[in-house]
């Protein structure tokens, strides 16, 4: 027969499923009932919005989006919101992708934010879509020579030489600016010790959260001009731009999630502690 | 002859590339252009290499009738099926097959196995962040005021307006001056050392990328 557990044991020794209903409850409640909560910009995010206006309208910008659909949640809201931002201000793109899932994320991000239909920017004439490359900083380092080159046909097949927009484009520093949506390698810190530390095109970037902490120092050094990182970041970015989107709605799920985390890592500390008092911790 | 030849090539397409930092010549650009688009190729044939590879796996697997056969069954044809679909029909569009199978199928699978995280994170911060020891106890106090800082919520609780300027504040000063000495820390250790190894394979006193012997 066994002893009959305790009350801290049972505690300590909880079913994680437990555990996991909680947090599903935490994350879903926000989503369901409206938390308004204050949005505070941060000096990153402000810098990266103001890079951008500071461009002179009309002008053309490079576009890597370098993620895919496991980093979606958080990229994809700036991903949307900056193509608005641009094309309010009438800047021409130039995109491509060094990751293989995220051509068609990009163009689900150019249909959902109207670029043709609403901005009424013309294919090949005011943006471009080449599509992905394979080879990585291999890749970035070719398109320093060439962009046609490396990519001699666009998404559609067009030869590059033919695209109107790319007449006059061909290199980073053709463009006003590199702008970089990365969930990891290769992406911002690949960009910035192969291209912009090279060539010192202007660049921002939008990296996931995890990721965020390792771009700083960029971003301090003045390499980059700004960053958004994970969806606190795309937020931010978002109430900037003025379009409220995914990332400021699931802003009181993440709270919510950030609090349990932290209720838990106390209680869990507290067990421990109560459990090295009575002998039985490990 | 069989090492000397491979060795002479890396330190040929290495010393050419690293020259490119400093040649600003026409001719020189030509030819590290050309490289690159060598290295793009030889880039693109590694994925018929890891296809080759994936393939003899799994069919060994499929062949010995293991309790993972079944997931090899889905793994090849999901391959084969999307490879199909990708090189004989239209890949762009709502209305193309492979757009439907990426959209319906990859996307969600995708972040659902990146979803899955948080509840690992919550079943750790339960079980595992222990402070144990004065280290212990900084990490969980730097993570704690980051976690606050990083949300609306640690906002609405102690504002950036306020002394210190609030957990905003806090989690900016953690990001900004510890963190970032660490990881400048980091990164110039990480580029020291890759420059150094980086030299030794041109210069060919570190031979293990050419296999075959210590």
């Amino acid at each position: 027969m066994t002893a009959r557990r305790s009350w801290r044991e049972r505690l300590e020794f909880i079913d994680r499923r437990w555990l996991f209903l909680i947090l599903a409850f935490a994350i879903v409640l926000p989503l369901v009932v409206d938390l308004p909560l204050p949005l505070y910009v941060s000096p990153m995010v402000q810098d990266l919005y103001d890079a951008i206006e500071d461009l002179p309208d009309g002008s053309t910008v490079l576009i890597s989006a370098d993620y895919d659909p496991s980093g979606k949640p958080e990229l994809e809201p700036f991903h949307l919101a900056l193509i608005h931002q641009l094309a309010e201000k009438k800047i021409k793109m130039v995109m491509y992708s060094l990751w293989p899932a995220a051509t068609p994320i990009t163009e689900a991000v150019l249909a959902e934010a109207g670029l043709t239909t609403d901005y009424g920017y013309r294919k090949d004439v005011d943006y471009v879509l080449l599509g992905y490359k394979e080879g990585q900083q291999i890749a970035m380092r070719s398109i320093q020579k060439s962009l046609k080159g490396t990519f001699p046909v666009n998404r559609d097949g067009t030869p590059s030489n033919e695209i109107p927009l790319l007449q006059h484009y061909d290199t980073y520093t053709d463009f006003a600016m590199l702008i970089n949506v990365s969930a990891g390698s290769p992406g911002v810190k690949e960009y910035v010790q192969n291209v912009q530390s090279i060539t010192g095109v202007p660049m921002v970037a939008a990296c996931t959260a995890v990721s965020g902490p390792d771009y700083v120092p960029y971003y301090k050094a003045g390499q980059l001009l700004g960053l958004a990182a994970g969806m606190k970041g795309a937020a931010e970015y978002e109430k900037l731009v003025g379009r409220p989107g995914l990332a400021m709605a699931g802003m009181s799920a993440q709270s919510a999630s950030h609090m349990l985390l932290i209720a838990f890592i106390v209680f869990g500390n507290v067990m421990y502690f109560l459990a090295r008092r009575s002998g039985g911790a490990r | 002859m069989k090492r000397a030849v491979p060795w002479l090539l890396t330190f040929v397409a290495g010393a050419l590339m690293i020259n490119d930092f400093f040649v600003p010549h026409r001719t020189h650009a030509a030819i590290t252009q050309e490289l690159q688009q060598w290295g793009l190729i030889v880039v693109a044939f590694t994925y018929v290499l890891g296809m080759a590879n994936v393939f003899d796996l799994h069919f060994k697997k499929i062949r010995r009738g293991s309790s993972e056969a079944l997931y090899s069954i889905v793994l090849v044809g999901s391959m084969l099926g999307m490879a199909a679909l990708g090189i004989f029909h239209d890949h762009q569009g709502e209305q193309s097959p492979f757009i439907w199978l990426y959209n319906t199928v990859y996307d969600p699978l995708s972040a659902t196995m990146f979803a899955l995280l948080a509840f690992f994170i919550t079943s750790a911060a339960y079980r595992a962040f222990r402070a144990r020891s004065t280290e212990a106890v900084l990490l969980l106090s730097a993570a704690i005021l980051v976690m606050l800082g990083q949300v609306p919520v640690g906002a609405a609780i102690w504002g950036p307006d306020s002394f210190l300027g609030g957990f905003p504040g806090l989690k900016d000063w953690i990001m900004d001056v510890p963190n970032l000495a660490g990881k400048r820390a980091i990164l110039m250790g990480a580029a020291l050392g890759a420059i150094s190894t980086g030299i030794r394979v041109i210069l060919g006193l570190e031979r293990a990328h050419l296999g075959g012997g210590k």
